[in-house]
């Protein structure tokens, strides 16, 4: 029984230490699309102020807007901006709004393990919306095959990653797939998680980045930067404009900058397949829902501060992650919309 | 030797060297998965996986202090949960209790055993996430508690009715009460089992990842006292192990490595007090 | 498991033959109201659990009715919750995690209880119990890293070249699927099944195999043909409880399985369970109606289990009270 009285004792030690740091914690939770953005930038935000640390985790999008609704964490991340009726269920529920502030640019690429092929494919809209829907089933599939000559494409069949759980990184890429194919529109629809009518799912970019790394003749999707720093291969994409694009900071640029100038004022806009010949198709803002009432001040201060830093100095981070940074009249725009969280 | 009685000692022989077959197979699985571990394991640990906080994603480096931490803290909070329920309830059960109410206390113990981790995770959220409006070390810790009650509460009660009648007659005859019997004979002889209840039903919950996912969620850094969702091992090797990063990968050996000791030394040292006490009272 | 339990007679006459008094005195009434306050919150939570379950899951329930098992959607956009393809999932890998470790471990029980001496038995088992300590997360890892690759590259590929005629064997090898999981889950139940099995089979009394033996029966014709069927209940019981374990089973079959709500006859295919479709969606399930679906999904997994566990225990007990009368826990 002594022994078991010590156990206790240094347990209760231990929680005392901890206790007494006495640093401000606040909790993040959402999207995985911008997550290596965002623990780079929480780790940046700690060591400049030793007081706050932001814990973010990135259970995806989905789970960033469900868990900011029920209010068991400080913010969320998302991809995908909140619908209508989303927004509505926060309003009954808190009283106050949520708000959306743009951090970075991402693009969403389609990544790819095909052993033999190593440069980058080119892709249709259309070839992306059949492989997705399960009409296109070999990788050398006319669809495909026309668009890469010269290219030896296997006669395999083609696995299909998606997403398991709900996620921004699904919403951005059916958001495209729905602008592009009626099909896709009226039957799967653009969502953070929809019915897949093929594929395997992978938890999180992580998960999908593994398994298509891990599995030959696969295809799925993920955040540019997963499939960079994976050193996986991952296609051009016809535009808007009929070019095929790498997905680049450039293109990625490109695209918000019609966005930019016509923000709507509570910032929800999709700049997938945006008009213009640099412009990469695959591209979406990512966003922080903050409520527009935080009652603790402490906390508010220090999301606030953390905002603005990273409107600012934060944004030199962006590049060197593959994220785009954002264009100056949106950070004008969300600097003003600061004063709304009170 | 006829042929027929021939052919039923072969296969007699045959059938049971299979048999012996299946035994090697399933103990040979352990010592696999033994060796896996620490040779994978084994080559990614370090100092920095024992101090270091996780390096931001993508970065290598960096360890999982505040996982081990946090995994600590959480089996405390179980222990504080489950074992004085599970202690106290078996006692009622074993010494106090009618056989009705027993039988209820007993059935709901044995239900609560056989409900899936996943369940329990379920549970716990909505009882101590959602009310308190934050992911929390203390949420975690009531998930783990909660199935460390019916493992102790059920094993503790068989210890403490193993004690021989005659030792409580004794004591009784000597005029003590029932609650002096029970504090100063009937829990002192059954020490060593109920010691080794608790050390099972510890390592049991130490590595379990499923109730935790909506519990304590995660932390990247270390998690101030216990209203802060908070890192553990078990959930770093989930979330580790399906990433895309060689180094995570490592980590997540690593990490299985420190988790897999500590139960089956916990295991093995609880199952060395137990042989020591039956030998104890068979000589 | 020689060792008998004694059992005490409860409250007992002795406590009652005392005053009042002098028990509150000893502070007996006050022991007896504290343990009952702990016994008892072991069954208010068992039945908060249950409420919560219930209650959690109103709204499909009201909406879908029995059709949440009948249909095949989960489509979280047109808010479609049909339970079918998880149920199936959980079904199909249990069924071939049976496949291989109800031989598997029959086999090493039967081992370890008639062939092996007493002091190997008891060291097997000491490794085998070890086994089933192993967390179910370290499993997960295992698999994603050593049994899918292996799946993947090696045996799939073998089993559609030669196998492939057969609807089981269809689609590409993916490596994560129902085949994975459910191998992945016979290694974690083999364990359960040989100890417990190992613990029926020697309350076999000794007589029985010994009057098979002098009547001229082989070492194996005594174990198959008298001692086995003598514990078939309890090892049926072992075999319950093991699947009522690989029912609930999480983490590992959640890294393993894909992931993808599908039903499809080919074990190759990926697929969901029960289990891992929580663990994967719980948190991020957007609106009321799918986080209720996916707890209703955790009250089905949980009456599974409570009725596996039940008949498992039902089935042991009546073994070894047909045995030599030692109770089993």
């Amino acid at each position: 029984m002594k022994r078991i009285a010590a156990i206790f004792l240094v347990g209760l030690g231990l929680a005392g230490i901890l206790l007494a740091q006495g640093v401000l914690s606040i909790t993040g939770a959402g999207a995985t699309f911008p997550f290596p953005m965002y623990s780079k930038w929480f780790d940046e935000y700690h060591k400049k102020n030793p007081n706050v640390q932001i814990n973010y985790q990135s259970i995806g999008s989905g789970g960033g807007i469900k868990q900011v609704t029920e209010g068991t964490v400080d913010f969320g991340a998302t991809d995908g901006p909140m619908n209508d009726e989303q927004l509505k269920a926060f309003q009954e529920k808190h009283a106050c709004a949520v708000l959306h502030f743009p951090t970075v640019l991402g693009a969403v690429v389609p990544t790819y393990n095909i052993p033999g092929v190593t440069g980058s494919l080119n892709f249709t809209p259309e070839a992306l919306a059949g492989i997705y829907f399960g009409k296109v089933t070999k990788w050398n599939d006319p669809l495909i095959a026309d668009a890469n000559k010269g290219v030896k494409l296997p006669a395999d069949d083609i696995i299909v990653v998606h997403r398991a759980e709900s996620s921004g990184t699904t919403y951005v890429w059916t958001d495209f797939l729905s602008k592009v194919s009626e099909e896709w529109k009226n039957q799967v629809g653009k969502a953070t998680a929809v019915k897949w009518p093929v594929g395997l799912g992978g938890q999180g970019n992580e998960g999908v980045t593994g398994t298509v790394k891990n599995t030959p003749n696969s295809i799925g999707y993920v955040e540019l930067i997963y499939a960079e720093s994976n050193k996986i291969p991952y296609g051009n994409v016809r535009n808007a404009a009929g070019v095929f694009v790498k997905a680049s900071l450039a293109g990625v640029t490109a695209a918000a900058a019609g966005a930019a100038k016509s923000m709507p004022d509570d910032f929800r806009v999709s700049i997938t397949n945006a008009p213009g010949k640099e412009a990469y198709p695959i591209s979406s803002f990512t966003w922080l829902l903050i409520p527009s009432k935080i009652s603790d001040a402490a906390k508010r201060d220090a999301i606030k501060g953390f905002l603005s830093w990273m409107l600012s100095d934060g944004q030199n981070y962006a590049e060197a992650l593959s994220y785009a940074r954002l264009p100056k009249e949106v950070v004008a725009k969300e600097k003003k919309a600061l004063s709304n969280i009170q | 030797m006829s042929a027929r009685l021939r052919w039923r000692k072969f296969v007699s022989a045959f059938m049971l060297s299979m048999t012996g077959v299946c035994a090697v197979v399933a103990v040979c699985v352990l010592f696999f998965i033994l060796g896996y571990l620490v040779y994978h394991g084994g080559t990614s640990i370090s100092w920095n996986f024992f101090t270091r906080l996780p390096a931001p994603v993508g970065e290598p480096g960096g360890g999982m202090a505040n996982a081990i931490v946090g995994s600590a803290k959480l089996l405390f909070l179980a222990t504080l949960i489950g074992v004085p329920v599970g202690f106290f309830g078996a006692i009622y059960l074993a010494e106090f209790s009618g056989t009705a109410t027993a039988f209820i206390v007993r059935y709901a113990a044995d239900l609560l055993n056989g409900v899936p981790s996943i369940v329990i995770g379920i549970f716990a959220y909505s009882l101590a996430v959602l009310p308190f409006k934050h992911f929390s070390t203390f949420a975690g810790g009531f998930a783990l508690g909660l199935m460390m009650i019916p493992i102790t509460l059920r094993s503790t009660e068989e210890f403490l009715r193993s004690v021989p009648i005659s030792l409580r007659e004794g004591a009784m005859a000597l005029g003590a009460g029932k609650w002096k019997t029970i504090a100063t004979v009937i829990v002192p002889s059954a020490y060593r089992g109920i010691l080794t209840t608790i050390l099972l039903a510890f390592a049991r919950v130490a590595g379990e990842t499923a109730p935790l996912l909506f519990t304590a969620l995660g932390n990247r850094f270390w998690s101030p006292g216990w209203s802060q969702p908070t890192a553990s091992l078990p959930v770093a090797i989930y979330n580790y192990a399906i990433s895309p990063y060689e180094d995570w990968h490592r980590q997540a050996w690593a990490a299985g490595l420190v988790l897999l000791a500590l139960i089956l030394i916990i295991n093995i040292v609880a199952r060395g007090i137990l042989a020591r006490s039956v030998s104890v009272s068979r000589s | 498991m020689a060792t008998t339990t004694t059992i005490v007679p409860s409250g007992g006459p002795v406590a009652g033959s005392r005053s009042f008094l002098s028990r509150l005195r000893d502070g007996d009434e006050i022991a007896r109201l504290i343990t009952f306050l702990f016994a008892a919150s072991v069954v208010l939570i068992t039945a908060l659990l249950v409420y919560e379950l219930w209650q959690g899951s109103a709204l499909p329930r009201h909406q879908f009715g029995l059709n949440f098992f009948r249909t095949s959607v989960w489509d979280p956009v047109f808010d479609q919750f049909g339970a079918l393809p998880f149920i199936y999932g959980t079904l199909v890998t249990s069924a071939v995690a049976l496949l291989i470790a109800v031989p598997l471990g029959i086999g090493a029980a039967i081992f370890l209880a008639e062939l092996a001496p007493l002091r190997l038995s008891d060291t097997l088992e000491f490794f085998i119990d070890l086994l089933a300590a192993v967390p179910s997360v370290i499993y997960g890892l295992l698999g994603i890293f050593i049994v899918v690759p292996l799946m993947r590259n090696g045996i799939q590929p073998q089993l559609k070249q030669y196998l492939g005629f057969l609807p089981l064997f269809k689609g590409p090898a993916y490596g994560l699927g129902f085949l994975t999981a459910g191998v992945v889950l016979a290694i974690m139940i083999i364990p359960y099944i040989i100890s417990v099995s190992r613990e029926i089979l020697l309350s076999v009394p000794r007589d029985q195999r010994e009057a098979a033996l002098a009547l001229g029966s082989t070492r194996w014709e005594s174990t198959w043909k008298v001692v086995v069927p003598f514990a078939r209940t309890g090892i049926i019981g072992s075999v319950f409880l093991a699947l009522a374990r690989a029912l609930g089973e999480t983490m590992a079959v959640t890294m393993v399985i894909g992931n993808t709500p599908v039903i499809s006859p080919s074990l190759l295919s990926p697929g969901d369970s029960i289990a891992s479709v929580i663990a994967s969606q719980f948190k991020e399930a957007t609106g009321e109606l799918y986080t209720q679906s996916l707890i209703e999904l955790g009250l089905v997994l949980f009456l599974l289990t409570f009725i596996l566990n039940g008949l498992a225990r039902l089935m042991i007990v009546i073994t070894s009270q047909r045995g030599s009368g030692t109770g089993l826990a």
